[in-house]
């Protein structure tokens, strides 16, 4: 029995699905379609996220705190906050990026981006020495090798999986240590260390494919039901 | 130096955060002093950072405009796509700057489901975000056959993994082959030893970095502050 057709009525599913086909043309070879839904995403992706940021970070924290008449824009039952004059900083700052535009004046941009560098430097420090440093070498060894079983004795499969996570992770630093530039390994242990990072490799590139065809299942999902009704 | 200025600002924020880390005791930082300041500072940097980010999309935002704005003015080649870039991106940034559609006017949440920028995200930009990251499960998989073809033990071991991963979430996989507790212990136990080798190794060099652009020694990337 043939499904009947019920495609669907709605437009914002036709510019979707429409969309989705000029992206899928390029399968065939780079075309006016595939072009045309490329510039159309780089446009409303820029405009959309200016947007948000806009909204949502640039209006109640720039300039809400420093000019609060300006919330009666968006509210006018509300009750108008105080100044806070701590937005100077950070407003200061970001017109000093936008001086990037006019190039006598790009050279103040340097500011902003010291402080942004900065900020990143020093939460990486904190950040990464206390969650992937400190707390990974507490989960590799924290519990130890040999795991206790509920009814006394030792859980051999626990126990073993522990060993290889804390074998592997030290193989895996030697093959750091011990790998000569243009990545040659030195030693038997760094050989142990790099079958170890493959393994890890392929993991995450079967994760990553899988990835991708979920998205594309999701697409024809929308395609053949949301739009033509098929499904 | 030739400006050292920035490099100071640099310096001075990073320390500033690392020491807040370590001693920055609880309040808002209105307590005054040296431990008031750093406090002042462990609240403040992150929400600014934020803020700058907005302003970095800001500038990107005139930047589009003014790149795509002159391949359409001097006519170059292709410039009907930027024509294109050109009215999507005003477009968007007229409904949501004006909070067109949805509840009413000015006052109303852009993000709102019945607002016009939330269907233009809904019809426009998920599904064209979808679909450009689904058209590499094509190239993945030819990449892959070009890539990994097992010419040695190394990319043996990297294929057999992916292999094992990948039949062990099918339906195929896991009927026929009984793959899904190996693909599952393979991610719990080797793969976990390698991400936790990766993540330490990572760490070490991101500290590394970070030392060397507070101390001015990684000039390449903006160590200076340029």
């Amino acid at each position: 029995m043939i499904h009947p057709l019920a495609v669907s009525h709605d437009f914002g599913v036709w510019v979707g699905a429409l969309l989705t086909l000029m992206v899928f043309s390029f399968l065939y070879r780079d075309n006016p379609f595939y072009k045309f839904a490329e510039h159309v995403f780089v446009g409303v992706s820029a405009a959309y996220w200016m947007v948000i940021g806009f909204w949502t970070t640039l209006w109640p924290r720039v300039i809400v705190p420093l000019i609060p008449e300006a919330s009666r824009i968006v509210s006018s039952d509300t009750p108008l906050p105080e100044r806070d004059l701590s937005a100077v900083v950070p407003a200061v700052l970001g017109l000093m990026m936008l001086s990037r535009l006019v190039p006598r004046l790009s050279g103040l941009a340097r500011w902003p981006t010291a402080f942004v560098l900065g900020t990143t430097a020093g939460y990486a420090v904190v950040r990464y020495v206390r969650s992937d440093f400190m707390h990974q070498i507490q989960a590799t060894i924290g519990d130890g090798v040999l795991i206790p079983a509920a009814g006394g004795g030792w859980n051999v499969a626990e126990s073993l999986a522990a060993l290889v996570t804390l074998s592997g992770t030290i193989f895996g630093l030697i093959y750091f240590m011990n790998t000569r530039r243009g990545g040659t390994v030195t030693t038997p242990a760094a050989r142990i260390g790099l079958l170890v990072l493959m393994v890890t490799f392929g993991a995450s590139f079967g994760s990553a494919v899988m990835a991708r065809i979920s998205l594309l299942v999701g697409r024809l999902q929308e395609l053949l039901g949301d739009w033509l009704g098929l499904l | 130096m030739k400006r050292p200025t920035p490099q100071i600002l640099l310096t001075g924020v990073a320390l500033i955060l690392v020491v807040a880390a370590f001693m920055a005791p609880p309040g808002d930082g209105s307590s005054g002093g040296f431990a008031g300041a750093v406090t002042y500072a462990d609240r403040h940097f992150s929400s600014w950072f934020g803020i700058l980010a907005v302003f970095a999309f800001l500038l990107g935002g005139a930047s589009l405009l003014r790149t795509h704005g002159r391949r359409v003015r001097e006519r170059k080649a292709d410039w009907h796509y930027s024509a294109v870039t050109l009215v999507s991106f005003l477009a968007v940034l007229i409904v949501g700057f004006l909070k067109l559609g949805g509840p009413p006017g000015l006052t109303g949440d852009p993000t709102d489901a019945s607002s016009w920028l939330t269907t233009i995200f809904d019809s426009v930009l998920s599904p064209l975000h979808a679909t450009l990251y689904s058209l590499l499960a094509f190239y993945v998989a030819s990449a892959s056959y070009r890539a990994f073809r097992a010419r040695s033990l190394e990319t043996s071991v990297l294929l057999g993994a992916a292999l094992i991963v990948l039949l062990g979430r099918i339906p195929v996989g896991v009927t026929l082959f009984r793959f899904d507790s190996l693909s599952l212990w393979l991610l719990k136990v080797p793969n976990t030893a390698g991400q936790r080798a990766l993540m330490i190794g990572v760490a070490l060099g991101v500290v590394a970095l970070a030392v060397r652009m507070v101390l001015g020694l990684e000039r390449g990337r903006g160590g200076d502050g340029s």
